[in-house]
């Protein structure tokens, strides 16, 4: 990691430390749900912009997480050992989905994960005597951690930032590992990255898994943070949006989720004016996007630093056309 | 005793009602570098593909160190100690080179487990620095392979397929596109390599110059099947190759 | 007994209405690898040209119907690939389908917010009578839209099998190269598909539309079925699909009597899990990945 990559993470996290005090509850809110929905899209940016594998479920991973880590907490037991549960069990059921789906090719991962989340929605719904059914849970409490309570909006902002942090460290890790290097070799050139050895059904499935693990440990923390779960917050509508997040920053960049994430919960508040039109918007920016820059806002900024800063590139094309 | 690295024991393979390879046979021991070369549609892509695994031949088998290989996965191929590489450029473009040529050894080092919670070039910066170094690549080691020029895209192709010190590699046209000092380049280090380890080459080649001055042993396919075999030398003023050639 | 056949004959009706779109999700599929997540929007949109020019405008319902067809052609095979497909194509699968799934949004949204977000009433073409066989009792609409969408579908087989175009065009599907080589316009023949998916949808949607409401939100169902009809019955493959359709169908239809009212939706799903699972390739498919 270079020391301007450094620079940059010390300088965003000192920001997300101070902006939030004295800020009134609802700015504290929607931050705090943009750093849920932030580990969220991370996870599915591994199996989208790393594996290259379209999930639709990632909603239905959270909702998984929410309700495990609510029926923990309703029994009494620690938040954390719902934390835990929730991504073992989305880390297991992503392997289960993923493996007979990345045994063909032709993007069955898709279409498995969208039948994947309605089964979700359905068993959430219809199976109240374990999930409430359509009037969901509710009464989950925050949790305590040595005596240190995060039931106020701001304790829990940064209860969540560490979190946050946990996870963007977990991340970083493993796409600095040699995993993150098969991870991105498959994306580059699948079949040269199987001829060196990679394995690579397995190394789609994991980053599927390890996705799905995200989900989950983004749903743990919503069931305190909202306090109330539904199956309607666990759609496919909330799938895709985690999808947009991901596409929109841009998939395979480090902060294209965090980026995504921003852009999809502060623009219904920004055209708020717009009422209803604010998803037609977002998806018609969506499709135009993805016409001219498929690396999402980042890859448009690196375009456009591209032809602001044409030095380098020339410097290449000029040490290319010496050696030819 | 030669050791026997490659054996290919009366393959048969039809496309339709068309014979791609009739009853080839051949075998290759260690250390050798075999050429294989034939007009267009001769069935070398098919024996090829048979010789990876990638398509099952109708009659007959290829063990590859002792082990049969058919309908096997590229990385499993890969791991039985067979490197290879593409016709067409085939390296990461979006990664360095140092990346590209750690990433052709990583997965033959340790478990899963230590590829995750290990060091994050699985302890092979050393081995991919000298295997940088040997086909004089240090000045490049750091820049994204996609901004290097063909020939140079080319030799870190090669540097791959040898990363994992295997026993066998086959090299598919290396020389196509290749410009000539390049070219000198690629065959003098591909020689070396070839003596300091006694890896063993199975050649496809269009370009006869390279062949013939690159392997030992050279097998001549037309219509599917083997009409001649021997030193570089010998095919040169053989009759049938020259027919073959011309005629075709 | 009775009540089976029933069941049997309303789950072929809508099963023939779902291989329409499966259909057509393949075609798109083999001519140029798109894979349409908004297919189950193209077939509920439609329904809304027909209520727009018959309910807004005043058309007559007769004149109103051959004008959502011909539009649909336009606005969702030409347009589509002109705007989207097109420009698109070379930056690979993945951001196609994301744009696709983000059309699919769009047109949801924009039926909702500039036509109505409830379920409006659509007329049938078709007498809402039935007829006694035996003591089995069969709806008379159920019966035609079967023969129109299988006639459909046989009409689309001979066009495709027996016609210059049609040749050319499955062997733009087939072999590309091949068939530029051989003179073909391709990208006229993929143009030719997509318009014939806006067909087939539209024709699809005129038919399935009577029998629930015309609402927003009737895509997301149909466009899964329609992809879970494509990959059970093979994804290579016209009558991989029809068999796919006819067979989510009368599943569909059986589940609700004999299975789960609650769980209905959640059958065609797991028949898509169990099938990726024993047989990739679907169930009239051939095995693909022989070119690797």
């Amino acid at each position: 990691m270079s020391r301007k990559h450094i620079l940059f993470a010390a300088i965003a996290l000192l920001l997300l430390i101070f902006v939030p005090m004295g800020q009134k509850n609802y700015i504290i809110y929607v931050l705090t749900s943009w750093l849920m929905f932030s580990i969220a899209a991370m996870g599915l940016n591994l199996t989208l912009g790393y594996a290259g594998q379209i999930s639709l479920a990632q909603a239905s991973f959270m909702g998984i997480g929410a309700y495990i880590t609510a029926l923990v907490t309703l029994a009494g037991y620690h938040w954390v050992l719902g934390w835990i549960a929730a991504m073992g069990a989305t880390f297991v059921i992503g392997l289960l989905l993923g493996y007979p789906a990345l045994r063909v090719q032709h993007h069955f991962l898709a279409f498995v994960t969208l039948a994947f989340n309605t089964l979700v929605f359905l068993v959430l719904r219809n199976e109240e005597w374990l999930t409430g059914g359509s009037h969901g849970l509710v009464g989950m409490p925050r949790p305590d951690f040595f005596g240190i309570s995060t039931g106020k909006n701001l304790e829990f902002y940064y209860f969540v930032l560490v979190l946050f942090v946990i996870s963007a460290l977990v991340f970083s890790w493993i796409v600095h590992s040699p995993w993150g290097r098969a991870f991105k070799a498959l994306r580059e050139n699948p079949v040269r990255a199987e001829s060196l050895g990679v394995d690579t059904r397995r190394i789609t499935l994991l980053a599927f898994a390890i996705g799905s693990a995200f989900g989950g440990g983004a749903g743990a923390i919503m069931t305190p943070l909202v306090q109330f779960i539904e199956p309607g917050s666990f759609g496919l509508i909330h799938s895709l949006k985690i999808l947009l997040m991901v596409v929109v920053g841009g998939a395979g960049f480090y902060y294209g989720p965090m980026l995504g994430a921003a852009v999809v919960i502060l623009l219904p508040e920004l055209l708020r004016f717009t009422e209803g039109y604010y998803l037609m918007i977002y998806a018609a920016m969506v499709i135009v996007l993805m016409v001219y820059s498929p690396g999402g806002l980042i890859g448009l900024g690196h375009k456009i630093m591209a032809r602001v800063r044409p030095k380098k590139e020339v410097r290449k094309d000029m040490a290319k056309g010496a050696q030819l | 005793m030669t050791e026997t690295v490659l054996s290919v024991n009366h393959i048969s393979k039809s496309f339709g009602g068309i014979h791609a390879v009739r009853d080839v046979s051949f075998e290759v021991s260690r250390g050798e570098v075999l050429g294989l070369i034939g007009p267009n549609g001769s069935g070398k892509s098919t024996l090829f593909n048979c010789v990876l695994g990638q398509l099952r031949p109708d009659k007959g088998d290829v063990h590859i160190n002792g082990h049969r290989v058919a309908n096997m996965r590229a990385s499993h191929l890969n791991k039985l100690g067979v490197g290879r590489t593409f016709q067409q450029l085939s390296v990461f473009p979006q990664m360095s080179v140092l990346d590209n040529i750690i990433l052709a050894g990583q997965e033959h080092h340790g478990t899963m487990a230590s590829r995750l919670f290990g060091p994050s070039d699985a302890g092979l910066t050393e081995e991919a620095d000298r295997m940088i170094a040997f086909f004089r690549l240090e000045h490049l080691r750091d820049e994204m392979a996609g901004s290097l020029s063909y020939g140079q895209q080319k030799l870190v192709d090669a540097a791959m397929a040898f990363m994992a010190g295997p026993s066998l590699v086959l090299l598919d046209e290396p020389a196509g596109g290749v410009n000539l000092t390049m070219l000198a380049n690629l065959k003098e280090r591909l020689e070396t390599y070839n003596r300091e380890h006694d890896t063993t080459f199975v050649v496809i080649e269009h370009n006869m110059e390279f062949v013939m001055s690159l392997c030992t042993r050279i097998i001549v396919l037309a219509e599917g099947a083997i009409i001649a075999e021997g030193t570089p030398e010998e095919i040169r003023s053989n009759q049938q190759v020259i027919d073959a050639y011309l005629g075709g | 007994m009775s009540e089976f056949i029933q069941l049997l004959i309303s789950g072929l009706s809508a099963g023939s209405i779902y291989a329409l779109a499966a259909v057509g999700f393949t075609l798109l599929w083999q001519a140029s690898q798109t894979i349409n997540f908004a297919q189950g929007e193209f077939v509920m949109v439609p329904a809304f040209f027909v209520l727009a020019l018959s309910v807004k405008l005043g058309l007559p319902i007769w004149l109103a119907m051959p004008l959502t067809v011909i539009l649909s052609v336009l606005l969702l095979g030409a347009l589509f690939k002109k705007l989207i497909v097109e420009p698109m194509h070379k930056h690979g699968t993945i951001p196609l389908v994301i744009a696709t799934i983000a059309l699919g949004l769009l047109i949801k949204e924009m039926v909702k917010e500039f036509y109505s977000p409830l379920g409006q009433p659509f007329p049938s073409l078709f007498p809402q009578t039935v007829l006694t066989v035996g003591d089995a009792v069969i709806s008379v609409p159920d019966i035609a839209n079967f023969v129109i969408a299988m006639g459909t579908i046989v009409a689309l087989q001979l066009f495709l099998g027996r016609t210059r175009t049609g040749r050319s065009m499955q062997a733009t599907a087939q072999n590309p190269d091949v068939a530029q080589i051989l003179g073909v316009d391709i990208q006229r023949m993929v143009m030719y598909t997509f318009l014939i998916n806006g067909a087939l949808a539209a024709i699809a949607s005129i038919l399935i539309t009577p029998i629930y409401l015309a609402k927003f939100s009737n895509g997301e169902t149909l466009g899964l079925v329609a992809f879970i009809a494509a990959i059970v019955g093979g994804f290579n493959q016209i009558r991989g699909a029809l068999v796919g359709g006819l067979l989510i169908g009368v599943i569909d239809n059986m589940s609700a009597t004999y299975f789960s009212a609650e769980y209905r939706q959640a059958l065609p799903m797991i028949l898509l899990i169990v099938i990726i699972l024993v047989r990739p390739q679907g169930l009239l498919g051939t095995s693909e990945g022989r070119t690797v």
